[in-house]
């Protein structure tokens, strides 16, 4: 009884889209609204489904491996990912252990620190480093009066504030799963490992970096997921030269009105993350049911 | 651990906070600036804030936003509830594995695939786009926050508390709402500011699921930034950042004085 309503609603709101996702990237646009063709004329019986099998067609799909410019988005998209992934853990595993380092008493404080900015609006956060990326923004006039530059340099429209705009935004989805796993570990065995003899880097290799990983596994998925399919970050900050997937969804949707191709841009997307996705599914499970007896 | 921290884990701290918090600072001193330009600090003024309460677009984009969103927080926050007292309480059942997928799932999901599968799905129905396709989106995707949160605090709690009351012949509906409710209630309150600020703040799904004379507040923000840095930004930004920094304070306040009486109650003194 009590699941019946949260559950009908996700069937109903979640998971039924994709399934229309599905099938509208498998049909043909046309210059109509709504823009695509084939309905599923349920009342036509055996006939019906047989007329709208016979009209579903790949040309979306074939589309999307015929022409570059959606490859080299699917590319590019791995590529901020896979690198903001690789800073993030760089700049939050200091931070995540410092925290694990702090005074007890402080460690809620300082949680409360990292989780704060992810209460207030993503936009304005992304709209804050404008002012300070822009030409005649903050950072060029810090710059050129520390005489590192003489002229203003173009941080705007650029990989590199894409690449701020990411570490930004995502960096509590780093620190937080890393902090929760290093505060656990039993001090111990560090206690342990230093009175054998161990020196300190090489415990922490050893005995503190291990049993972190399961940290380090949320993080990176926390973080690679959503960035792959970020659209406002890479749109607001980034040049226009070379698109994320999801600016290209976006562009198809919105600009050229292609609901067939924006459908199955949709789909390879998700197939792209699914292994991601699984996984997290996995850690979340293991994380949310593991406390149970 | 606990062990003291090195010099190094101060300074990456700090850094990492600095990092944090300097672009919100600035952007928030910056609205008090009187001149037009970044660069060019022309002394403190409420020019812009002045000239926020004229403009009827961004006023309007407001309410039609915060109407949204506690709407949809609210709704998301009873399902969501449900859908952790279910995940929590009931073991295993039949089709567990597909619900929590779906519970999980829209955390991480890239909002332009939940945006555009919603906005398909609207098409299919033939519903008409507008405020209230906005609020089932929204309910849609803050809904799985907070059955986490509210779940994370369900399995923290003590379960004795429950059984002894239904030893004692209190039926499970009123177990759930004179012991367990009180007892998650902090939480509940934590998932529906979370969900409330996230609807606030969404500005893609609502862009796919939206309709005329349904423009939210960060949709016009959106189309304004394009276009570049306007202080009244800055302005009703500072709004927005004051206001969630006051009700995170609020709640905060509330949660600890909820944690010291339950510690009260346990430890039997008189609350």
């Amino acid at each position: 009884m009590v699941i019946l309503l949260p559950y009908l609603w996700l069937a109903i709101f979640f998971l039924a889209p994709f399934v229309i996702v599905l099938k509208i990237s498998l049909s043909q646009s046309v210059l109509a609204q709504p823009p695509y063709t084939p309905v599923l004329d349920l009342t036509a019986g055996w006939q019906g489904l047989k007329e709208f099998a016979a009209q579903l067609s790949l040309d979306s799909f074939r589309l999307l491996a015929s022409d570059s410019l959606y490859l080299l988005s699917y590319v590019k998209s791995l590529q901020v990912a896979s690198i903001s992934t690789a800073l993030l853990f760089a700049l939050g595993y200091p931070i995540a252990y410092g925290m694990a380092r702090a005074p007890r008493a402080w460690q809620p404080m300082l949680v409360m620190a990292v989780v704060l900015p992810f209460w207030t609006s993503f936009l304005i956060r992304i709209y804050a480093w404008i002012n300070i990326l822009q030409r005649d923004g903050l950072l060029n006039d810090v710059l050129m009066r520390l005489h590192i530059i003489d002229a203003p340099a173009a941080w705007l429209s650029s990989d590199t504030a894409i690449y701020i705009g990411m570490v930004y935004s995502y960096l509590p989805f780093m620190v937080l799963p890393l902090y929760a796993s290093l505060e656990k570990i039993d001090e111990s065995l560090l206690e342990a490992a230093s009175d054998l003899g161990c020196p300190s880097w090489k415990a922490f290799w050893l005995v503190t970096f291990p049993l972190s990983l399961p940290g380090v596994a949320a993080g990176a998925l926390l973080s690679f997921i959503p960035i792959v399919g970020e659209f406002v970050i890479p749109d607001l900050l980034g040049g226009s030269e070379s698109q994320m997937i999801g600016q290209t969804l976006w562009t198809e949707f919105f600009s050229n009105r292609d609901w067939p191709v924006a459908s199955a841009i949709a789909i390879a997307l998700l197939g792209l993350l699914l292994v991601p996705l699984l996984f997290y599914e996995r850690l979340q499970q293991r994380s949310l049911e593991g406390g149970r007896t | 651990m606990k062990r003291g921290p090195s010099p190094f884990n101060v300074v990456s701290v700090a850094l990492g906070l600095a990092f944090l918090y300097l672009p919100i600072v600035i952007l928030v001193i910056y609205s008090f600036n009187a001149s037009r330009l970044v660069t060019v600090w022309g002394g403190w003024s409420l020019v812009w804030y002045r000239e926020l309460l004229n403009d009827e677009a961004i006023l309007s984009a407001a309410w039609i936003s915060f109407r949204l969103a506690f709407l949809s927080a609210t709704a998301a926050t009873v399902l969501g509830t449900l859908a952790a007292v279910s995940l929590t309480r009931m073991g295993r059942f039949r089709g567990r594995l597909l619900f929590s997928g779906m519970v999980y799932a829209p955390l991480v999901m890239p909002e332009v695939i939940t945006g555009l599968s919603l906005l398909l799905l609207f098409v299919a129905l033939n519903v008409d786009r507008g405020f209230w396709t906005v609020v089932i989106a929204h309910t849609t995707l803050t809904t799985c926050f907070v059955t986490v949160i509210v779940q994370s605090r369900l399995i923290g709690f003590d379960r004795s508390l429950e059984e002894a009351a239904m030893d004692l012949g209190c039926p499970p509906f009123r177990t759930f709402m004179t012991i367990t409710l009180p007892l998650i209630a902090p939480a509940i309150a934590a998932g529906w500011m979370l969900a409330f600020s996230l609807s606030l703040d969404d500005l893609v799904i609502a862009s796919f699921t939206t309709g005329p004379g349904a423009t939210t507040l960060p949709i016009r923000i959106y189309s304004e930034v394009r276009l570049g840095v306007k202080p009244e930004i800055n302005a009703i930004c500072t709004i927005m950042i004051a206001v969630v920094a006051l009700g995170t304070v609020i709640s905060s306040l509330m949660t600890k004085k909820g944690a010291s009486q339950r510690e009260r109650a346990a430890l039997g003194a008189p609350v």
